[in-house]
Formats: structure tokens, sequence, C-alpha cells
């Protein structure tokens, strides 16, 4: 798997095929709270892209070279947690300092990526699939990220032009977006059995 | 005296109620819908998945409610997924040695519980500010209230998807079952009505 041809198509399959937020219900909070504007969605998708794949291949290299050999396995949840949080913390002094103004618009949000599912979720999921080299947990949690960075975008321009339709009054808001969303993961699964 | 204890009692119940149906996790705070979406194919896993949130959210919010004087501040977030992580390694090693199958169903799902907003809002909105037993119902009150929604959403989906609730069939032969429903598009849709539908319903009470 670790030739060029190999990458590529982990990475396509991660993006398209195995896209965590339409297949595997990962990230939906963030999905439906930040998805109201497309540039605040870009800067999101972009922040989760970046703590997702340091905390993916971090999370990688402590399974499988500390916690594995010394027969800690019972502790990767809590190890897990507290490489997310600290990235989280990171990605958060960055923006606080170079982009202000964006600070201000993500509010809450920006914190709550460490509960964001898509991020733990990715770290569980490149365990259970057995990836068996970190330059593919490295391809597969960059994926990961952009993938979820093109969901939320594809979303948050459909909403902006839901502002302008005529939807009815108890299905304003949440109810009309995770219907959207219903559709999206519909067309999504047009992409499945692409590979292999 | 008599006036105290009732006081009390009122309290509780209302604590109780409002994670019934009033402030309903799924329904009214939009909270801990990943969960909600993709365990909810069939009934058996939506309980399960139930069952260990409710044990989750009690554990938890006893232990933070009993240190909530000792936090400071800026480390309160990480003590409270510290604390999760625990009680959620523990659900897992228990679901893995008495469930088996169960737990390979729900896979990746149970350690998500550790990012379920539900547990970490309630940590911080009730268990950090009240006593333990306030807490105790509280965590009862929204864990069954969870619960309680997976069940109804897994039993359309079930229904829809293959014709039977909890494995047992209940449709006719000649139904014809609809294999979307089971699927991500099932999910997503089937909630976006429902929450449709409460918004409908309450909006002539409120």
């Amino acid at each position: 798997m670790d030739t060029l041809s190999g990458l590529l198509l982990a990475f396509i399959s991660i993006v398209i095929i195995n896209n965590l937020v339409f297949t595997k219900f990962l990230g939906i909070c963030p999905y439906l709270g930040v998805s109201g504007r497309i540039d605040m969605a870009f800067g999101m998708g972009m922040a989760v892209t970046f703590v997702v794949t340091l905390s993916g291949t971090l999370t990688y290299m402590i399974n499988n070279w500390i916690l594995m050999p010394l027969g800690l396995e019972v502790a990767r949840y809590v190890c897990f947690i507290l490489v997310i949080a600290g990235a989280v913390q990171l990605v958060e002094m960055y923006v606080r300092k170079f982009f202000p103004s964006l600070y201000d618009s993500f509010g809450i949000f920006l914190p709550l990526i460490t509960t964001n599912c898509a991020i733990l979720g990715l770290c569980l999921f490149l365990n259970l699939w057995g990836v068996d080299s970190l330059i593919l947990a490295v391809v597969q949690s960059f994926g990961a990220g952009i993938g979820f960075t093109m969901a939320i975008c594809i979303m948050a321009g459909i909403r902006e032009n839901l502002q302008l339709a005529d939807v009815p009054e108890c299905l304003k808001g949440a109810p009309i977006t995770l219907i959207t969303a219903g559709l999206l993961a519909m067309a999504f699964m047009g992409f499945a059995g692409m590979i292999r | 005296m008599t006036n105290e204890v009732e006081a009390k009692a009122g309290v509780y119940r209302d604590t109780l109620l409002a994670g019934l149906w009033r402030e309903n996790p799924v329904f009214r705070l939009l909270l801990g819908m990943c969960p909600t979406l993709a365990v909810t194919a069939a009934v058996k896993p939506a309980l399960t998945m139930g069952c260990c949130v409710i044990f989750v959210l009690v554990c938890s919010n006893v232990i933070i409610s009993l240190m909530r004087n000792l936090l400071k501040p800026h480390l309160r977030i990480l003590m409270f997924t510290l604390t999760i992580a625990t009680f959620v390694t523990i659900a897992d090693l228990v679901l893995r040695a008495f469930m088996p199958d169960m737990s390979e169903v729900l896979g990746p799902y149970v350690p998500l519980i550790i990012v379920n907003c539900i547990i970490i809002c309630r940590a911080e909105a009730c268990a950090s500010k009240n006593g333990v037993v306030v807490s105790v119902i509280d965590a009862v009150g929204m864990g069954v209230g969870f619960t309680g929604t997976l069940c109804v959403l897994a039993s359309i989906r079930e229904l829809l998807a293959t014709g039977k609730i909890f494995e047992v069939a209940v449709m006719p032969d000649a139904y014809v079952p609809w294999a979307a429903m089971g699927m991500p598009v099932g999910a997503f849709v089937t909630l976006g009505l429902m929450l449709g539908l409460v918004n409908l319903t309450s909006k002539g009470r409120a």
C-alpha cells in the first residue's frame, strides 16, 4: 500500500467514498452549527483539517509505538482525548493571535472542536481499519479533514440559497438542514463501490 | 419543614421532567446527534447505546459534582473529559466482555460517547453547579430522554427498513422492505422530519 497510487486511492476513498460526515455520521454538531455562512464554514473546515491531521498522526504513533508494546490498550481513549485537547488548544492560540476576527465569529465552536466526533472518530477508525504504515495514517487523516471541509462547504452553499426559499415554518433551521444532508448523503452513495 | 421537603421534591421532579421532554437532549437542545444518527438502524443497538450513555452520564455527573469546588476554571473542561473517558473505558470493557456481538455492531461509537456533547453539556450546565442528588436526577432524566428518543427513531427506521421491530416481524409478508431507511439517508431524513413534527406540535402550546 505504500506506493503512490495506493496512497492516492486511500486519499480519494476517505474524501469521497467513506466521507466521515455522510457515511459515518461524524462531526454532525459543528456541521449543523457552523454551516450558515460559507466563509465561516471554510475556516472551520481548515481548523478541523489541521487538528485532525495532527492528532491522527500523533495518536497513530502513540498507539503503535507506546501503548501496544507496553500492553496499555486500556488507556487508549484517555491518551487520545488528551492529544486532541492539546492540538485544539494549539489551534485556538494560533487563530486568536493571527485571525482575531475569525476567532470572534467562531465563538464557542472553536474549543468545541475537542468534542468534534470526527476527530476522535478518525483516530479510532485508523485503529479499526488496521492501517499499517505511518504515511498511510497521515494521508488518511488529512483526507478526512478535506472530506469534512468539502461536506461543510457544500452544505453552507446550499444553506445560503435556502434562505431565499420558502420553507414550511416548522421545518426551518435544523430540520431542513438534516433533510438536505440526507439528500446529499444519498448523492454520495453513488460513489460507493468505486474503489474495491 | 414539610414545605421545605415539598419544595425539594418539586425541584427534583422538575429536573427529571426537563430531561424527559421539555429540554429533551435530541429534540430541543440538538445534542448528541452523531450517535443518534449512527446507531438507530435497529432498536437493539439503540437500546444498548442508550444504557451505556445513562451509565456514563450518571457516573460522571456524580464525580464532577463531588469535585466541583476543587476545579480551576481553565482546567475544568479537561477534567470533565478525562472523567468521562475513564467511565467510557469501563463501559466499553464491560460491553466487550458480556455482549461481544453487540460491541461488534456498535464498534467505535461506544468510545465516541466521550465526545458526546450531551455528557459534557450536562457536566458543565448541571453537575458543576449543583449537589450530588440533583446531578444524579438530572443525569437520569437526560439519559432516559436520550434513550427514549433513540428507541423511537430506531423503531421507525427498523420497521420501514426491514418490516421488523426488535427483530420480530410485524409487517405482512407482502411488505417490501425500504432499504434506504437503513442507510445514512434514512437517518438524516427521519430525524429531520421528526424534528419538524416536534416543532409543529409544540408551537401551539408555547
